[in-house]
């Protein structure tokens, strides 16, 4: 197992964040730039949107992103696509694996149901918090809201489908220090929750912490992985690289 | 295999009854109480579906909210379509399919390129019948929608089955000519549809084709 104390560092560095278990984060991330996701403790759960930063009616589009690569689970060689055919982000590195797109965030009733009532009265900053609510308060800073909060990425969660569409959450699916690089394909605005998995049965309350480290990437090569990882990433790349035609 | 309910309803009591050709669009309304019926006419027709609260769009069908709560992937009958809001809009209440797809989401003329060839982008979609939709039906109007409310939609008698090992495709359908879904209106609800006109893949086998829409009054 690595920890995250002697996992490899990305080279140049522009800046890390943590963002403490249950809590939320917005921001912008160039195209060409990178955001590593360190679960530093294991067992977090990164809830994960993404809209073009100059077009915000442009998002992640869950169904065309899973369409397009014939998979309802997302690792290293996947895309995030965008409703307009264009790559928002790719999964370039990844030590987890089954990445969860189709379960959406806990709300307000489901946290209060399963972990009972923790406000800020009582707890300050160890207040329970929800993925949806967390998600539209970092959406409400950028003059977005309920109306664009659309199915996003679980990051370190898997969920398995069964037989019959039966699904069962992973647990312990993801260990201290596991890793996930996002290159960011466009000028891309990032939304994240921290808050626990809506089907995560673990009984207590206790949202593991992420850390973010941006880094530069660069722009995806001729031979990148990801853009040759299916015929179709490769068109979703050609279609990027129009929009940024100059 | 998920058991196969059908409906005592009889079209001749139903107080709408319409057939909306092979790949365009449809949008009504469906009162709390009312029974609202897609029938798959001639059989392995995607019928692309939103629900909005017909008094305020900003509440809308979950796709993720749906699925997580009943734990399960697919629809049939018994499944209730939650709201963004985490409330019940519908419940299915008859299947003569069995199975129904939200994951699979709507055609559209740019995703269309990217999973086809970039020279399929002039090809009708899904989403061209949304946007239509939304410019010529009143009560898009009335409700102000637009492209930001188009979200994550049900495909009825669509077949996308997922793997244990997180393996999706699109199947040949599972639905046949007369086969229908049933669901009741637990709030009033404004439907959205595209009867898909995709040519590319299984999904209406190759052959889009007409649906009939009816909604009953409550009994």
């Amino acid at each position: 197992m690595t920890s995250h104390a002697d996992m490899s560092r990305p080279e140049s560095i522009l800046w890390e964040e943590l963002v403490p278990g249950g809590n939320h984060w917005s921001g912008l991330m160039r195209r060409g730039t990178a955001l590593r996701l360190t679960d530093l403790q294991g067992g977090a759960n990164l809830s994960a949107l993404f809209y073009n930063f100059d077009e915000r009616l442009e998002r992640y589009n869950m169904a065309d992103t899973l369409k397009a690569q014939h998979t309802a689970l997302l690792t290293r060689g996947h895309v995030l696509m965008s409703d307009m055919g264009r790559v928002l982000a790719s999964i370039i590195a990844d030590d987890v694996g089954g990445h969860d797109a189709f379960c959406g965030v806990s709300d307000a009733a489901l946290i209060r149901e399963k972990y009972g009532e923790r406000p800020f009265g009582v707890a300050r900053n160890a207040m329970y918090r929800n993925g949806r609510d967390g998600l539209l308060i970092e959406l409400g800073k950028w003059g977005l809201g309920k109306r664009d909060l659309v199915p996003g990425v679980n990051f370190f969660s898997r969920v398995i489908v069964g037989e019959e569409g039966e699904l069962s959450f992973a647990a312990g699916h993801s260990r201290a220090g596991a890793t996930v690089d996002l290159r960011f394909d466009m000028d891309v605005l990032v939304v994240l929750s921290a808050a626990p998995h809506p089907l995560d049965p673990k009984p207590e309350y206790a949202p593991g912490p992420v850390l973010l480290t941006a880094y530069r990437a660069g722009l995806a090569a001729e031979d990148d992985y990801c853009r040759n990882f299916r015929p179709e990433n490769a068109r979703a790349f050609i279609n990027t690289e129009r929009y940024f035609a100059q | 295999m998920n058991m196969l309910i059908e409906s005592p309803l009889d079209p001749r009591d139903a107080v709408l009854d319409e057939i909306c050709p092979a790949g365009e669009g449809w949008m009504g309304t469906v009162k709390k109480g009312q029974t609202f019926r897609i029938v798959d006419l001639e059989g392995n027709q995607a019928v692309d579906t939103l629900f909005y609260n017909a008094h305020d769009a900003e509440e809308r069908y979950s796709a993720t909210d749906t699925i997580r709560r009943q734990g399960r992937l697919y629809l049939t009958t018994g499944s209730r379509l939650i709201s963004s809001e985490g409330n019940v809009m519908l419940t299915i209440t008859a299947d003569t399919c069995g199975r129904h797809d939200t994951l699979g989401g709507a055609c559209a003329a740019e995703s269309n390129t990217v999973r086809y060839a970039l020279d399929k982008r002039p090809m009708h979609s899904c989403r061209d019948n949304f946007m239509h939709a939304l410019n010529a039906c009143g009560c898009a109007h009335h409700l102000g929608m637009s492209k930001r409310d188009i979200t994550s939609n049900i495909n009825f008698f669509m077949n996308v089955p997922v793997t244990p090992e997180g393996r999706l495709s699109f199947e040949d359908g599972i639905s046949a000519p007369g086969k229908y879904v049933e669901m009741r209106a637990e709030m009033d609800v404004a439907v959205l549809i595209s009867n898909c006109p995709q040519l590319n893949n299984p999904c209406n086998a190759y052959n889009p084709t007409p649906i009939r829409l009816l909604v009953w009054d409550p009994v």
